[in-house]
């Protein structure tokens, strides 16, 4: 949707859950139905509504994990412990149940491939969400820019959409997928095994005169460490793309 | 976690102004009135708490932009903002 038409301001509307799809202990996706969805690009997000018996609210916003292709709305949620929205949506909500939500949101952490413009995408623990919708607009749309991926989790069982990952990887169309573990590793790994820096980041990033375009999500201090870095190794600032998600379980 | 973690940026006030303009704002490009620092309002540092929002400049730490929202009443105050340059 380049050249974005006057868009109408943002209402609340009701989403049906169809399906949910439990991707990891904490993280499940929910495939919803949305009336009237006016389509989204990839990298927006919607704002979720919860209303209690009595009235009070909680909101709270989620990343569309879909491409713009899909036919649903997918979300992907990770259950945060003391959360107020989170745990209701991962654990409580069936299909057939109903909740508010509000969008697509955002415009300029978004995705619009250009035919010459490399993609670096850098996601800490949850923050794969919105960058998953990108991968997955590149393989819908058979985008042939060249894109890596640096995904930082916990452990293994924490990578969210790994077998997806693993399977897009190995295609050979260009996408190439590197994983570092901060907390623990399985016996025989060979990928990284620390937090996100400097070093890291110069490793596998496009050289900086690449032209290319990254985009960063995750908690903040993450995105922090990693858009610093990107600007140290050269990136300007107007080919950095962030999202902070504040506190997650990560 | 990071005490650092409860900064969220301009992403987040997307919903909030995208009832308030017609016009897509996280990508709306402003000038901060302060420190005369340019970039876009998905830059701006927002704190995750209370009834409306503060958004500061990320190179300055001025309030850019404050919006309250009671009911269907809104006060927006963009004092922080020598312009907003946006795209219809």
């Amino acid at each position: 949707m380049a050249g974005a038409a006057v868009l109408g301001r943002l209402t609340w509307r009701l989403a049906e859950v169809v399906d949910g799809i439990a991707e990891t202990p904490r993280v499940k996706s929910l495939v919803l139905d949305v009336p009237e969805w006016p389509g989204h690009r990839p990298g927006q997000h919607v704002d979720v509504r919860l209303t209690a018996e009595d009235g009070y609210q909680a909101q709270r916003s989620y990343s569309i994990a879909s491409p713009p292709e899909d036919a649903r709305l997918v979300l992907t949620v990770e259950r945060l412990d003391d959360g107020e929205v989170s745990p209701y949506l991962v654990d409580e909500l069936r299909p057939g149940d109903r909740f508010e939500l509000r969008g697509p949101i955002g415009g300029y952490f978004v995705w619009e491939p250009r035919p010459d413009e490399s993609v670096f995408l850098l996601a800490g623990g949850s923050g794969i969400v919105p960058l998953m919708a990108m991968i997955r607009h590149r393989e819908a749309d058979g985008i042939a820019v060249p894109a890596r991926l640096l995904y930082s989790s916990r452990t293994l069982d924490d990578v969210i959409y790994r077998a997806e990952l693993d399977e897009l990887a190995s295609r050979g169309n260009g996408l190439e997928v590197s994983h570092t573990l901060t907390r623990a590793q399985p016996p025989g790994w060979n990928g990284y095994a620390r937090r996100v820096d400097a070093a890291l980041i110069r490793d596998v990033a496009w050289p900086p005169g690449a032209g290319a375009i990254a985009f960063v999500c995750g908690p903040t201090a993450f995105v922090e460490t990693a858009a610093t870095a990107l600007a140290e190794l050269g990136y300007p600032a107007d080919r950095i793309r962030t999202e902070r998600f504040g506190p997650t379980g990560t | 976690m990071d005490d650092r973690d409860l900064l969220l940026d301009g992403n987040a006030a997307g919903g909030l102004l995208g009832e308030i303009f017609t016009a897509e704002m996280t990508s709306a490009e402003g000038r901060c009135a302060a420190c005369g620092a340019l970039g876009p309002v998905g830059e701006l540092r927002v704190y995750a708490a209370g009834p409306g929002l503060v958004a500061r400049c990320p190179v300055c730490d001025s309030v850019v932009l404050r919006v309250v929202r009671a009911g269907a009443r809104v006060w927006l105050d963009l004092r922080g903002a020598r312009f907003l340059e946006l795209r219809l």
